[in-house]
């Protein structure tokens, strides 16, 4: 039977992805909101993902479903180890989910819901980033459990991630509304952008230089010879395409923040994956190690192969019925 | 005082999803609800059933709001609380929930948006197709998450390598032995659910006579669905008891609150179950039915609890009370339903009395739903994976009691924020009735505008 191991990791990967670009940038949206400077401002932002965040959020449940399938071991080891983390992100989701059916309807309540809509996407973010740092520093492992205090996960460094993927998060937010919105919403969100890529940016820099310092198998990985040449594309594009960024939140057409946004995502991911391979418990297991009987990792790409392409011309069909640009403060006032 | 990370873990699970299922048994009936709704007035025309439709389906996006937020929480509660069972089962389980992920979620997720905000933006049939995408959604997911709960209550097509359960053969995974019974018993039980809130709302629309046409239609075609789905309710639930003794036989002497192994059994009504002492207290009993119901026999043996050794027994006095609940429930809304047929025959179908009956029992269903629930959950302890895998060794091992103690009381503070809430939104949509949300909204083609708070502008069309 061929290995499906590499099959399986492209797909995990690419779920984990989408959903950190998709709801990403709804998450995004909810950390900006904390500095809308108009009621009705909130109102729009909000209504610009309502068709659209619950599909967002399934690559989620997609993802972590992907994980415990193909790589059962890491799932078992790695979600007790960010219990705490985890209950925090499940709790502001909660919040911040509910907050678009309960704030249309709640005149009375509205500024109350406006709140869990934006301290629910800034504390799941935060908690995503710290279930990140924690993935790349690693975990006490016995046998096959997690073996250390559910408290380890909390350190400077995924703090650090915490704070790093809410500048991120928002600067995929920010090319969200420039796509979407028009006049002073979208010119405050073009200035949004920019404090947002700044700060990604100094993030960028910081884990970048941080994570071969603490790891010395990083270290290895990206300054060794000749690693340092093979792999010197991904920081220099990078750069690049920090550059457009700038220049597309400044004065460019208004997809093209979005876009250099994502692909900024898509380049870090890879630089993480980069780091990490082919460990899928850091320090502990490998892809391989971790893996699920062939058979079941065979059932469920068998669906996969044929579901998610027509998911993704469905999906993509739902967001071209509500293409276009959003009209600001009409609805439900 | 000694935490038990196991004990709380359990209590944990069982808080978070008895608030979650919930929500799937009025959305897996709303849906379907919905679409016949679509349907008819995609057929007929008529504005009635338009609004009748719109109406439920505000209700509904707050049912399924709630259950997406609620939903992501349970696949993460495997990883969190119950590592040991996804190393050990997640061969077997994980590709059931991804194919509920793949099939269902997705699809009811992306139609969803449409059918709630994109009526002005496509055409008539493919609004229809959206809301029958979103119900065949519900549907594909009961199906996928029903399957991996019976699996662990019957286990089939696996085989043990290393101690690890590890697929053999797919199909007998999926299809095994109690999954066809509690498939049909529970999606059908989550319709009989949504009908009977669909008529405690039409009777109250009826009594206060401002919405009475849209209530009266509501009411008689619910009924006429309801007198299809209950009695089926009840032939299914038979169907699973029976199903019950032969796989789960400890579970069923649980329910019986049985002792001792014998024939001519007799049917316990009510009684103390004392476990220490292996007797009932205070029983009513009705001779030979007890064995004429389960095995369909008068002479029909049923084995008792003592046959089972005490470290292999559920607990008994909850599945014995919470199954008594939800046939009881049963019963009433058998009651019901024939008190319907009656009034029809004599054209008094909307008599007073019979309205405020049918608002009485409009929550009952999601009481034995929790019910039905509790029973087949508590009924097969001590084990996770039935016979083989004990819940006790399925927790996560770094987990310590005060952990567990403080996760559970935040889901506890979220859930019991969250619902009422919830409950009180519903119930503004219930007040302003079938055209009230926003009335004064404009009316454009005998059409009222969709919830507009998120139609984008199209190219070309004024601002």
């Amino acid at each position: 039977m061929i290995d499906l191991v590499p099959i399986w990791t492209v797909m995990l990967g690419l779920a984990v992805f989408l959903y950190v670009l998709l709801d990403g940038f709804d998450l995004g949206i909810g950390i900006l909101s904390h500095f809308a400077k108009e009621q009705a401002w909130r109102g729009a932002m909000m209504d610009s993902i309502a068709p659209i965040w619950d599909g967002n959020e399934t690559w989620l449940v997609f993802g972590g479903l992907g994980l415990l399938t193909a790589f059962p071991l890491a799932f078992a080891i790695i979600i007790p180890a960010v219990y705490f983390p985890v209950l925090l992100m499940l709790l502001a989701l909660i919040f911040r989910g509910v907050a678009f059916e309960f704030r249309y309807r709640e005149a009375a309540h509205r500024s109350l819901w406006d709140h869990a809509f934006a301290w629910g996407s800034t504390l799941a973010t935060l908690a995503q980033g710290i279930v990140l740092g924690a993935f790349i520093q690693g975990f006490a492992v016995a046998g096959r459990s997690f073996a250390g205090s559910l408290l380890d996960c909390f350190t400077p460094f995924s703090l650090f991630t915490g704070l790093a993927l809410l500048a991120g998060y928002a600067l995929l937010g920010a090319g969200w509304l420039v796509l979407k919105t028009e006049g002073e919403l979208h010119r405050w969100a073009r200035h949004a952008g920019r404090v947002a890529l700044l700060a990604t940016l100094g993030a960028i820099l910081a884990v970048s230089l941080w994570t071969p310092l603490r790891d010395p198998a990083i270290a290895q990985r990206w300054f060794s010879w000749p690693n340092l040449v093979l792999l010197a594309p991904v920081p220099v594009a990078t750069a690049i395409v920090a550059l457009w960024a700038w220049t597309a939140l400044r004065r460019g057409a208004d997809w093209m923040p979005f876009a250099a946004a994502m692909l900024l995502f898509l380049l870090s991911y890879l630089g993480i994956a980069i780091s990490l391979w082919p460990l899928i418990v850091p320090h502990a297991f490998t892809l391989w190690q971790a893996a699920s009987a062939p058979r079941t990792q065979a059932f469920l790409l068998l669906g996969t192969l044929f579901l998610l392409p027509v998911i993704l011309i469905y999906v993509g069909w739902s967001y071209w019925v509500f293409r276009g640009k959003l009209r600001v403060g009409i609805g439900y006032h | 005082m000694h935490l038990d990370p196991v004990l709380l873990s359990r209590l944990q699970f069982a808080w978070v999803i008895a608030w979650h299922i919930l929500l799937p048994a009025v959305t897996v009936g709303l849906a379907s609800y919905i679409a016949i709704l679509e349907g008819l007035h995609l057929l007929t025309g008529r504005a009635l059933w338009l609004a009748i439709s719109g109406f439920w389906t505000r209700i509904f996006a707050v049912c399924f709001g709630m259950g997406v937020v609620t939903g992501i929480v349970m696949p993460f509660q495997f990883g969190t609380n119950w590592s040991r069972l996804s190393d050990v089962a997640g061969d077997i389980l994980s590709p059931l929930l991804g194919y509920e992920a793949l099939t269902a979620f997705f699809l009811e997720a992306a139609f969803l948006g449409v059918l709630l905000f994109g009526r002005k933006l496509v055409p008539p049939w493919v609004h229809f197709a959206a809301a029958l995408m979103v119900a065949g959604g519900t549907l594909f997911s009961s199906f996928w998450i029903l399957a991996a709960n019976s699996w662990m209550q019957t286990p089939a097509g696996y085989e043990i390598v290393d101690g690890r359960f590890e697929p053999a053969d797919w199909l007998a995974v999926v299809f095994n032995p109690s999954f066809p019974y509690r498939l049909l018993h529970t999606v059908t039980g989550f319709y009989v659910t949504t009908g009977f809130i669909v008529i405690g709302v039409a009777a109250w629309l009826i009594r206060r006579t401002r919405f009475g046409a849209e209530g009266r239609a509501m009411l008689s075609m619910t009924l006429w669905l309801l007198s299809l789905s209950v009695p089926l309710q009840i032939f299914l639930g038979d169907q699973h008891g029976l199903n019950t003794l032969e796989h789960q036989p400890a579970k069923l002497a649980a329910i019986e609150a049985h002792w001792q192994t014998e024939r001519r059994m007799p049917l316990t009504l009510f009684a103390l179950p004392d476990e220490a002492a292996e007797t009932n207290r205070y029983a009513i009993e009705l001779p030979l039915l007890g064995s004429l119901i389960l095995t369909h026999r008068l002479d029909g043996a049923v084995p008792g609890l003592e046959d089972f050794p005490r470290d292999a027994r559920p607990p008994v006095a909850i599945p014995f009370f919470s199954f008594r609940i939800m046939v009881g429930i049963g019963l009433m809304m058998l009651a019901l339903v024939v008190t319907s047929w009656i009034l029809r025959l004599r054209g008094r179908l909307f008599a007073p009395w019979f309205l405020g009956a049918c608002q009485l029992m409009a929550p009952l269903g999601l009481v034995a739903v929790i019910a039905g629930w509790v029973t087949t959950e508590v009924g097969r302890q001590p084990w996770t994976v039935y016979g083989l895998l004990r819940t006790a060794d399925s927790v996560s091992p770094a987990l310590t009691g005060g952990d567990v103690l403080l996760s559970l009381l935040a889901y506890i503070l979220v859930y019991l924020l969250i619902y009422p809430t919830g409950l009180l939104v519903m119930g503004r949509f219930v007040r302003a009735g079938p055209l009230g949300q926003d009335a004064a909204a404009p009316i454009a083609g005998g059409q009222r505008e969709a919830p507009v708070a998120a139609l984008p502008r199209r190219d070309g069309e004024a601002p």
